[in-house]
């Protein structure tokens, strides 16, 4: 009894492992993987470059294209998965975005505070005259 | 419970509360290490966000970049996260031919990725569209350069391992440079993603 709760949930599993797997399963994994990725990005490249969508909305709908894409990644090719014996790397993984989101968020908002406030700089010149 | 399932349990416990065993350890520091790179590249990410639009009156992504090519880049690199898939799931299988295949296909692919984004440099180069031209290509070419010089560790690396599997075979330590290696080149990959977004597609669209 005892022994049933020591195996189960304790054992980690290292980034990049994947479960004990046939061969053929594991093949099949990564090609999912590949045809989802190879399918986010040529939506990509399609909104790009087409009339067919409102303009404005084609940054946002790059960024989420992009965003899925790494979702697809990070599951299909490293095997970060949101069972119990991968919560380290899940917790790495997110200490990691915090401080990704906070340095790009925080320098465009710095910056662009910076722009907004500041003289412009053929003012400046002048003044420096 | 029966003395068998006793002993049992007994052998199991220094495993279960001892530390992890090393391929864990190992491959979760390298984690780490990469997730520390990432940040890194934010920081390129952001530099180059800020200074997208400081181009000193030279050309604009628009006028310099061409998608036809980037499209090429990423099919190479999306292939090669795939043969680098099929090495690891060899190497689990010891198989040392399929290893040496996958890992030579994903070699090539990088290579390929690598003689495309030179050649590239070399004609942003030759068209005074160098890093010293503006701020906004000098974000430009540490950001992409640096993930290009990240593709040609990656591939000495690869090397490297295809030689250690050649000398040394499957040995548990270098399985867990294995392990390393494809985490390594997987993460490259999502760094390109945000490359192709951020800089080449919504550089040309605007």
């Amino acid at each position: 009894m005892s022994d049933m709760q020591l195996t189960h949930g304790v054992a980690d599993v290292a980034p990049g492992d994947e479960k004990e797997g046939r061969i053929g399963q594991r093949v099949i994994g990564y090609a999912v993987g590949l045809g989802l990725a190879i399918l986010l990005t040529g939506t990509s490249f399609f909104i790009a470059g087409t009339d067919l969508v409102w303009q404005p909305s084609i940054p946002v709908a790059l960024v989420v294209l992009a965003i899925a894409q790494m979702g697809i990644h990070l599951v299909f090719f490293l095997h970060i998965t949101t069972s119990r014996d991968n919560t380290n790397n899940v917790m790495a993984l997110a200490f990691g975005f915090l401080i990704v989101i906070q340095v790009i968020g925080g320098s465009l908002w710095i910056m662009a505070n910076l722009n907004h406030n500041m003289m412009p700089m053929d003012r400046i010149m002048q003044m420096q005259r | 419970m029966s003395v068998a399932a006793v002993t049992h349990g007994h052998a199991r416990e220094p495993e279960q509360v001892g530390p992890a065993p090393k391929r864990i350890v190992t491959g979760y520091g390298f984690w780490i290490f990469l997730l520390s790179d990432m940040v890194m590249f934010a920081c390129f990410f952001a530099t180059y966000a800020v200074l997208v639009g400081q181009t000193a009156g030279g050309p604009r992504g628009a006028d310099l970049f061409n998608l036809r090519i980037v499209a090429f880049e990423t099919a190479c690199l999306l292939a090669s996260s795939f043969t680098c898939g099929l090495a690891s799931i060899a190497a689990d299988a010891r198989s040392r031919l399929w290893f040496q295949a996958a890992m030579g296909a994903t070699c090539v692919l990088g290579l390929a990725f690598l003689f495309l984004e030179l050649r590239e440099f070399a004609e942003l180069a030759a068209r005074d569209a160098g890093p010293t031209r503006s701020a906004f290509l000098s974000a430009f070419f540490t950001l992409v350069g640096c993930h290009g010089l990240h593709v040609s560790a990656g591939i000495l690396w690869l090397l490297t391992m295809m030689a250690q599997v050649v000398a040394k075979g499957f040995r548990a330590d270098i399985r867990r440079r294995i392990l390393c290696f494809a985490l390594f080149w997987h993460a490259l990959d999502i760094i390109w993603v945000a490359v192709f977004t951020v800089v080449y597609l919504m550089g040309s669209g605007v």
